[in-house]
């Protein structure tokens, strides 16, 4: 009796422990090989639109790693960069129809607006975006002196920050509909044509950039964290903060350091996002669900599994277009979400324990 | 005045210390001279890993004063420390899980990359089993080669003292032998040692000196063979 129970029980762990490790990658091999035999134009629209979630996964999981709190602010700030990036371009302030202008922009740059080949936009987009960059960075180097530092120094638990972070989040959101307004905002406007490709794939010259754009930064973000001292340690104070100061690492230019490359990559991956989807203060909050999707599947502070983690949440956003309405897009990344949690709370690439 | 006295390269003279409110340490003074090996020996609760974390920079100081090599070092920062000759190895947690053997022993230089090759090599030479592992992750190490990674990675920046909280702490009786060997092999190489252990015969076998620690107070010190003699110790720590 009992060693049939047994035989079950450990036949039980035997099916789980598969479930959870082979299982799930097969799972994911499985679903992009039918999505790209089945369904090549939205399995590719999807590994594009997972390449900017990527973007923020990725600096998101960053600062999970560091500083070790979720950090509900991101979507937002990608769209603050966004916005800063739509600013320095047109130098437009206040609401859609009766727009404040400073009068001048990078676009006003000679020959600023001149299409790069089949690109929409010219090389002052190029400029904004590294601008932009450089904003996000001094505000999330500004919001972490203003509010989580003295949170760290007074020792609050991880709960708080995630609630401050809350609040910051609410906070921007409210200053971009302040400043920029309700009503949706491009970069560029007019048609964009698109281009055919091999398989029926149609896609616009901009997605493919934004893929390689994309694809680019994840590559740094790696270099950076493997190859250069200050990404180990960096990984090594996500490891193990006291042992970090212990060793001599210190601990202040670590933080300093996330914060650049996560504000960083915040700006990058919300122009990009702009560059093919309406500007709306309200996008970032919808980016959350996607955004902590990708990162938690990967494995939270894993940067490699955020980037594997956010294109499939994209590929599967995408192609269950195919199946179900669009309206359902967020409640897949929910899904996902779920599905991981109960199966694999640690993530692809998250050790045990 | 006596040129015959050895001089301190470390010294701790009545150091207070506690978290929050509570003090835990009530006036502790150890010394370790240049060279030397010591032990900090004392019951569960006693203080000892406090001690070392006060010294180290990781807890405030709030009475006494501590000195190296004669400078006022007391509540000075850990990355301060280290550029003055200071190394810590922690009792638990003591590496890096997800960086690779090499990568760990690259943060144990952090703050000084001169000469990198060389302290490497002399790492690896002390602890061969780590050699041929360098590029695996130390998580998969087992408890005695963490130990050993734990030494390397202190050893980057060839501190003048070291100190180790339990090192053979939890470890097989042949792996807290070598451990104890290597830990001898680094002291005779110049490195004065001060040591805190559970396993008080086996760290007064090892050491020069030792000091009995209990309540947060100085309790007894000596040569570490009178100490394994001494009737009180072998009644409270060495079980005979
Ligand atoms: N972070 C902390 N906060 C509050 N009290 C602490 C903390 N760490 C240690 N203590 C207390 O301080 C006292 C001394 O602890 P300490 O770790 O220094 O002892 P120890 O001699 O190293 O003991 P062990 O042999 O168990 O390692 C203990 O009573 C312990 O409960
Ligand atoms: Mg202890």
């Amino acid at each position: 009796m009992s060693t049939y129970a047994d035989r079950l029980r450990g036949n039980l762990r035997v099916f789980n422990e598969f479930v959870a490790g082979p299982g799930l990658w097969i799972l994911i091999t499985l679903l992009f090989t039918y999505a790209a035999l089945f369904e090549t134009q939205l399995f590719v629209i999807g590994l594009i639109v997972g390449s900017v979630l990527a973007l923020g996964s990725i600096g998101l999981t960053l600062i999970y790693g560091v500083l070790r709190f979720g950090n509900f602010a991101h979507g937002d700030l990608m769209m603050m960069g966004a916005y800063v990036t739509f600013f320095l371009l047109n130098g437009t302030l206040l609401g859609q129809r009766r727009d404040t202008n400073i009068g001048v922009g990078l676009n006003d740059l000679p020959a600023g607006t001149e299409r790069l080949g089949d690109l929409t936009f010219g090389y002052s987009f190029l400029i904004a975006v590294a601008l932009s960059a450089v904003v996000l960075a001094v505000v999330c180097i500004g919001l972490d002196r203003l509010v989580y530092r003295p949170l760290r120094r007074r020792g609050s638990a991880i709960v708080t920050f995630a609630i401050a972070s809350l609040g910051i989040a609410f906070s921007v959101r409210a200053l971009l509909l302040i400043i920029w307004g309700p009503d949706p905002r491009t970069y560029v406007s007019g048609i964009h044509k698109a281009q055919h490709y091999p398989f029926d794939v149609v896609l616009k010259t901009d997605q493919v950039f934004i893929m390689v754009v994309a694809i680019v930064m994840a590559g740094l973000v790696y270099l950076l964290l493997f190859r250069t001292k200050l990404g180990k340690a960096m990984r090594a104070y996500s490891d193990n903060p006291d042992l970090a100061l212990v060793s001599g690492i210190n601990t202040d230019r670590v933080i300093f350091w996330t914060w650049v490359i996560g504000g960083s990559l915040m700006a990058i991956a919300g122009s990009l996002l702009a560059l093919q989807a309406n500007l709306k203060p309200e996008l970032g909050f919808q980016l959350l669900l996607p955004l902590f999707a990708g990162a938690i599947l990967g494995g939270l502070g894993k940067p490699q599994g955020a980037l594997i983690g956010a294109l499939v949440v994209g590929v599967a956003q995408e192609v269950s277009v195919a199946y179900i309405s669009a309206g359902y897009k967020p409640a897949v990344a929910f899904l996902i979400l779920i599905l991981i949690l109960l199966i694999r709370p640690r993530g692809l690439f998250g050790d045990a324990n | 005045m006596t040129d015959t006295k050895p001089v301190p390269v470390l010294e701790a003279k009545d150091i207070v210390a506690g978290y929050g409110e509570v003090d835990i340490l009530h006036g502790v003074s150890v010394t370790v001279h240049s060279g030397e090996m010591v032990a900090i020996i004392g019951p569960n609760g006693a203080g000892k890993s406090t001690l070392l974390r006060t010294i180290f920079g990781l807890l405030d100081a709030r009475g006494g004063q501590v000195r190296l090599k004669g400078e006022d070092i007391t509540n000075r920062a850990p990355d301060q420390l280290v550029l003055c000759g200071l190394s810590y190895v922690p009792q638990v947690d003591n590496v890096f899980p997800s960086l690779t053997i090499l990568e760990n022993l690259e943060m144990g230089a952090f703050v000084r990359q001169d000469g990198l090759a060389e302290r490497l090599d002399r790492v690896f030479s002390l602890f061969p089993d780590l050699t041929d592992r360098r590029g695996e992750k130390a998580g998969k190490l087992s408890g005695g080669q963490r130990q050993m990674l734990a030494l390397g990675r202190a050893l980057m920046l060839d501190p003048d003292v070291l100190l180790l909280d339990e090192p053979s702490a939890s470890l097989s009786p042949k792996m807290v032998e070598l451990i104890f060997d290597r830990i001898n092999l680094i002291n005779s190489e110049g490195t004065g040692i001060l040591l805190v252990e559970q396993n008080a015969n086996e760290a007064l076998s090892a050491c020069d000196r030792g000091y009995v620690l209990a309540m947060g107070e100085n309790r007894l010190e000596g040569e570490a063979k009178s100490l394994l003699d001494n009737e009180e110790v072998g009644k409270l720590y060495l079980g005979t």
